[in-house]
């Protein structure tokens, strides 16, 4: 069995998701009343120890982010929830919040206990309406409990402006503060000078998610799933041509392949059967060619050898029959579309490469692409510019994908 | 005029920079953010880096709307205001004893003067409410530093230079004065009023602010000069207006100025102007003034085409250079003078400007170390500058924290009083005057260019107002005064309170807001009261059906 | 040393004062690196990015208007990355705006070899030009987006908010709000925006004109400074005269008053001194 439910509810779970009963089922009464009795030191601590990573792209260790904060100079801190998920084929939070939302609310309370602020935020994204209200419910769980409320944290749900652009924290700081999401240049870097220039905890739904677990048990059992370099269990996003399309949590380490193929995963390649290509990580992913996909396994250090990233997690799957230069294309519209415009590499680039791949200039272009795209990952502003061209330069350097297109 | 008195120079105490590090802004009458834009540039740098802004003002301005607070009073009621809040600072012991003791003079007599000025009266007639002023008082007196400035809104008024004491008063309850970041800074309204009280143009003095009736001083000039200069104080400018009306002053040689539009009730100007004999005016424009004179003298545009310096708020004295060749005839204000002092028979040599200003510095201690190479090549200099490698003077009057003063501040009793015009029933609204920031007084520069703006003159009413008088919004309408009438649009606005009315002087010739004012002067420092008039406004058609 | 750091720049070892930034430290050393969209005296936008740098350990390059310097840092200011950046920003920029007036891109173009056909030939920022008022012109088909006038306007002098940048991606543009006139505007048409651009993308009326007639000639500029003639902030004026017009005012940037900046009455208003009227 590949599929494990940890920071999903096991599937026996029968309380509604926003209940008191549920924050009891899952243990997460437990787990706040736990922490909070702890010195903000011995939560960051046991954060560190357990190894946790952001979950929202970056994969920074989530102990060494709670720590800075903590030290950070300010009487005033915030916390935040990321909650916009816009990168493409990324819909993990959104389940997770459905399902589960008292968990990574619970990670947003004992964060804040942590670093020492009295207000949270969680910014959820425009379009996820209802999931909203089933966050304002649960907040309400946790207010009659106590832990949120004048004496606690206070939690106030903000609304994203529908920008793929208002998910980088900086971005989401702006736009919080009722200014264009644009984001701003680091250092200083949230820890320091985030929300209303004061230190900020700015974490994935996720991320916070496996907090709330981690508290609820111990670092023994939060340790036993995952690879000796990143531990516990992602949630990944399958979607294209796969028979069992959807959410999984799947233990750090486990093959590629097996994600695609496993009967109670992916299910197998759909389409043709044969598969062609998979897209890991989004839009400003990279692409595999399916001997990769045999080789590697899902963590950081496997990953990262080929040049690749898990980042949110998703996992788009081509079969044999796509033209992978048409994805390309579509990949290149959502990025100058959604570019901020502020910088020059970025706003102008994200063009370029659109106007190229629209005349079908990929492979007849390389040399240019290639200063382009270095271009913009060295010297754009945030990470959408840095990964714009990621997912084509991978394209570039796997000429065998090239049959396809 | 009041700083004069108190400090023994006319000068605002700071440097534009000293507002960027400040704690504490106060402006009284001051919309700076139009009337001196690159002034208000400098304070909005304080209020990002930290300062409070606190803005008192009859009317909303765009200095309010940046403002942390505005204080919108009553016309004429700022010394009740003032008074109040030393009268809280005093009362609370929020005041700066060790300063007031060794710097000032006066302090006993002045608490006594503000003890009966409780928060309750004062709000009785500047409609701010009690904890308002409370709460200022406080704030200001505890700022570490604090920087106060004002501009015609304070001396355009009966009561000017009292007005101005009421702010020295507090800059002394805080020591706020002769140390960086705080001060005590007039905004001046022209670009050379500095300059001129600097030169001596002032009843009693000569350039340096040096006194007139002091001997030594005298015979200094008399013997640079080879004349014998009368100790008398001269007339100010409504005195000369008054000795004019009487007719004791026959002749007149106006430079630069439009006076028949810029003063006040100037149905009154224009009949004691025609009872001269002889009118002389030196100008760059056939003003309405020199339409009346025997004679006009074409003069350059001082700031393009002649030589000189101008000293600006801050005193820093620059250089002022001729970028283009003046039209026709025209000549500089320099030449003209020499030329008629040649006519008259004196056999005065034709100097350069540069000449004059090294004549003038070697006999005035705050200029002498000034040359225009110095001038021109460090973006002017910051009187006073006593000798030649001095680097200027960012802030005046630090003797006052010296350790023994010698020189002490006075503290000055004043005593509020209502505008001379009180509102009736037959004029029930009181007019207020001041500047939109595209132009500039009676308008002879500013509606040359073409301003997008540039939409003539209006009257601001509050719609409570227009709406009882029957009022549309854009409705021409007839303004009436003791001394005269207009015909003006009238424009709803929120920015005046109800029962105020507000117009410039920018339009004169289509709107002669000038007709309107009162000419009652500061007994003091001369300036008419521009700032409140009772008017009455009416419907035109009305008027036509009668 | 107390207050000082010391980092080495192209191999270079060099102490700079605490808070310095690497652009500053850069030019102290004599290995400028080129900017665009820094100025003086604004806050550094960070827009273009001309102007970064490779530190060693840094994923990405850096941009050296806004990056501090830190003791021990290691900056190239010319290493492949960096010439590859500078090159392909200037390429790009050539591929949008007209740089027919714009010194500064014209120079970064230059010194980085740029081929202003790499990536031309899509689309471009061409536009009509915005005559909405006779004091200064939209001519945001030069435009590079340098954030300067935003922050002229904002902030770091004016603090209006006329002008702000609207629209997103290669769509993002100068705007007076809702793609409004100027006189419909807040705009007070101080022309602190037009000071800072280094594109002529904002530009006073009287210049776009002489320009477009071709009379423009900078030969015949003289520049002569003196003080403004209106009120008693005593604000620097340069008067640039032509023909013994006076068609341009500035103000200079390291004036104490001014800091380059005026208002409405000080850059436009000379008119009176040359209209036809005086006597
Ligand atoms: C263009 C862009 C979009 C992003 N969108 C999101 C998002 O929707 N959700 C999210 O959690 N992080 C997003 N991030 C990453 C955040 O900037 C940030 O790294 C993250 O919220 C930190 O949380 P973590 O450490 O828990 O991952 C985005 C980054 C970029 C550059
Ligand atoms: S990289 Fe793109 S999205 Fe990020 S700041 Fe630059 S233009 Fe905006
Ligand atoms: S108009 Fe000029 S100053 Fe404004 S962003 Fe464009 S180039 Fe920069
Ligand atoms: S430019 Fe404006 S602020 Fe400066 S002196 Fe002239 S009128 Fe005054």
């Amino acid at each position: 069995m590949n599929e494990v439910r940890r920071l999903l509810p096991g599937k026996q779970t029968s309380s509604s998701p926003i209940s008191k009963e549920r924050l009891v089922e899952r243990g997460f009464d437990r787990a706040l009343d736990y922490a909070l009795a702890l010195e903000p030191e011995e939560i960051i601590s046991t954060v560190t120890k357990s190894g946790i990573k952001g979950r929202g792209g970056a994969a920074f260790p989530t102990g060494v982010k709670w720590s800075s904060v903590s030290k950070a100079e300010g009487s005033v801190k915030y916390v935040v929830m990321n909650a916009d998920e816009s990168e493409l084929g990324t819909f993990k939070d959104r389940v997770l919040l459905e399902e589960d939302p008292l968990g990574a609310l619970v990670g947003l309370v004992i964060g804040a206990h942590a670093v020492g602020a009295k207000k949270a935020y969680c910014y959820i994204r425009g379009e996820y309406r209802e999931v909203e209200q089933t966050l304002a419910r649960a907040i309400e769980t946790l207010r009659h409990g106590g832990w949120v409320g004048p004496h606690g944290v206070e939690i106030e749900i903000r609304r994203g402006a529908g920008a793929y652009i208002a998910g980088e924290e900086t971005a989401l700081f702006n736009s919080i503060e009722g200014k264009r999401p644009e984001p701003r240049v680091k250092p200083p870097f949230p820890t320091t000078k985030g929300l209303w220039a004061s230190p900020t905890l700015i974490q994935n739904v996720e991320t916070l998610a496996n907090v709330a677990i981690l508290f609820a048990h111990d670092l023994h059992w939060f340790t036993a799933y995952g690879t000796q370099d990143t531990v516990g269990t992602k949630l990944v996003g399958l979607s294209g041509h796969i028979r069992r399309p959807g959410v999984y949590e799947v233990p750090f380490g486990t093959p590629m392949q097996e994600i695609l193929d496993a009967p109670e995963l992916g299910g197998t390649v759909s389409g043709s059967g044969r598969l062609g290509a998979v897209l890991l990580g989004g839009a400003a992913g990279t692409f595999l060619t399916p001997q990769e996909v045999k080789n590697t396994v899902l963590d950081y250090p496997s990953l990262g050898a080929i040049g690749a990233s898990i980042g949110s997690g998703a996992i788009m799957v081509f079969d044999d029959t796509v033209n992978l230069e048409w994805v390309v294309t579509k990949l290149a519209r959502f990025f100058a579309e959604e570019s901020c415009g502020q910088c020059v590499p970025c706003r102008i680039g994200t063009k370029r490469i659109l106007e190229m791949m629209e005349t079908g200039e990929l492979w007849t272009r390389t040399s240019d692409l290639r200063a382009l795209g270095q271009a913009m990952k060295d010297a754009s502003i945030c990470g959408l510019g840095q990964t714009a061209p990621v997912a084509l330069l991978s394209i570039l350097e796997r000429p065998e994908l090239r049959h396809h297109a | 005029m009041g700083l004069t008195t108190a400090f023994g120079s006319g000068a605002g105490t700071s440097a534009y920079e000293d507002f960027h590090h400040t704690a504490f802004i106060l402006l009284v009458g001051s919309n700076a953010a139009e009337a001196h834009p690159i002034i208000f540039h400098h304070i909005m740098k304080g209020v990002h880096n930290g300062a409070k802004l606190v803005v008192v003002d009859p009317r909303k301005t765009l200095t309010t709307k940046r403002a942390h607070e505005h204080l919108q009073i009553a016309v004429g009621s700022d010394i009740a205001l003032l008074n109040a809040i030393a009268h809280v600072i005093i009362r609370d012991q929020l005041y700066r004893a060790d300063f007031i003791e060794r710097a000032t003079t006066g302090f006993d007599a002045f608490r006594t003067s503000v003890a009966t000025w409780t928060p309750e009266r004062a709000a009785a007639i500047t409609g701010i409410e009690t904890d308002r002023i409370e709460s200022l008082a406080h704030r200001y007196a505890m700022a570490p530093s604090a920087m106060i400035g004002w501009t015609l809104g304070i001396t355009e008024h009966h009561n000017a230079v009292d007005n101005v004491m009421a702010l020295i008063n507090l800059s002394l309850l805080g020591g706020n004065v002769g140390r960086p970041y705080a001060g005590l800074n007039p905004l001046r309204g022209q670009n050379n009023v500095q300059g001129g009280g600097d030169m001596g143009a002032l009843p009693n003095r000569l350039p340096g602010f040096q006194d007139i009736t002091d001997p030594a001083v005298r015979e200094k000039f008399e013997r640079a000069w080879g004349v014998s200069i009368s100790s008398q104080r001269g007339w100010d400018q409504t005195q000369m207006f008054d000795a004019m009306d009487r007719g004791a002053l026959r002749g007149l040689y106006v430079i630069g100025e439009n006076p028949l539009q810029s003063e006040a009730n100037s149905a009154h100007m224009r009949k004691i102007f025609s009872q001269l004999d002889a009118l002389v005016v030196q100008d760059i424009f056939l003003t309405a003034t020199g339409k009346m004179a025997d004679v006009v003298l074409p003069a350059r545009a001082s700031f393009a085409e002649s030589d000189g310096t101008y000293t600006n708020s801050e005193r820093r004295v620059q250089r002022v250079k001729a970028g283009r060749q003046a039209p026709g005839e025209a000549q500089d204000d320099l030449w003209i003078v020499t030329s008629l002092a040649r006519a008259m028979g004196y056999d005065w040599p034709f100097s350069k400007a540069e000449q004059v200003f090294d004549e003038m510095r070697h006999l005035t201690t705050n200029y002498y170390g000034m040359t225009y190479d110095r001038l021109e090549q460090e973006h002017g200099l910051q009187w006073p500058v006593p000798e030649e490698g001095h680097p200027g003077s960012r802030v005046l009057h630090e003797r006052l924290w010296d350790d023994v003063v010698v020189d002490k501040a006075p503290f000055t009793c004043v005593e509020w009083a209502p505008p001379t015009e009180q509102t009736t029933a037959e004029y029930p609204l009181l007019l207020t005057t001041g500047r939109r920031l595209a132009f500039f007084n009676t308008g002879v520069q500013s509606n040359v260019y073409d301003h997008p703006h540039n939409t003539g003159e209006w009257m601001e009413i509050h719609p409570k107002d227009a709406e009882t008088l029957g009022i549309n919004d854009e409705d021409v309408v007839r303004v009436l005064s003791r001394r005269g009438e207009v015909e003006v649009p009238a424009h709803y606005s929120e920015a005046v309170n109800p029962g105020t009315v507000f117009m410039t002087f920018h339009f004169p010739d289509e709107v002669m807001t000038n007709a309107l004012t009162i000419d009652s002067t500061d007994p003091q420092s001369g300036t008419a009261e521009f700032k409140a008039a009772a008017v009455r406004v009416e419907r035109l058609n009305v008027v036509v059906d009668k | 040393m107390e207050n000082t750091v010391t980092l080495t720049i192209d191999g270079e070892s060099v102490t700079v004062a605490q808070g310095t930034t690497l652009r500053a430290a850069c030019e102290e050393v004599q290995h400028p690196v080129p900017t665009l969209c820094w100025h003086e005296n604004l806050t550094a936008a960070n827009a273009c990015r001309a102007c970064v740098v490779e530190v060693k350990g840094s994923r990405t390059l850096v941009a050296s208007c806004s990056r501090i310097a830190e003791a021990g840092m290691e900056v190239q200011t010319a290493s492949e990355r960096v010439l590859n950046s500078r090159k392909v920003v200037a390429e790009l920029l050539l591929s949008t705006s007209d740089a027919s007036i714009a010194p500064d891109l014209q120079s970064l173009a230059a010194i980085s070899s740029a081929d202003a056909e790499r990536f031309s030939g899509g689309n471009t920022w061409a536009q009509p030009v915005r005559e909405d008022n006779n004091l200064y012109v939209r001519d945001l088909a030069k435009c590079i987006l340098c954030y300067r006038c935003v922050e002229a306007c904002g902030d770091d002098a004016q603090n209006t908010f006329a002008i702000a940048v609207a629209g997103r991606g290669f769509n993002a543009h100068i705007d007076a709000g809702f793609g409004r006139d100027l006189p419909e505007s807040d705009c007070v048409y101080c022309g602190n925006c037009v000071a800072v651009c280094p594109t002529g993308a904002l530009i006073g009326k009287r210049e776009f004109d002489l320009r477009a007639r071709g009379e423009w000639d900078e030969d015949k500029i003289t520049t002569t400074p003196t003080v403004c003639s209106f009120c008693g902030v005593g604000c620097e004026l340069d008067l640039h005269v032509m023909d013994n017009q006076i068609i341009k005012v500035t103000s200079p940037l390291d004036h104490p008053v001014t800091h380059g900046m005026l208002c409405v009455k000080g850059r436009f208003g000379y008119e009176f001194a040359q209209s036809e009227e005086p006597v």
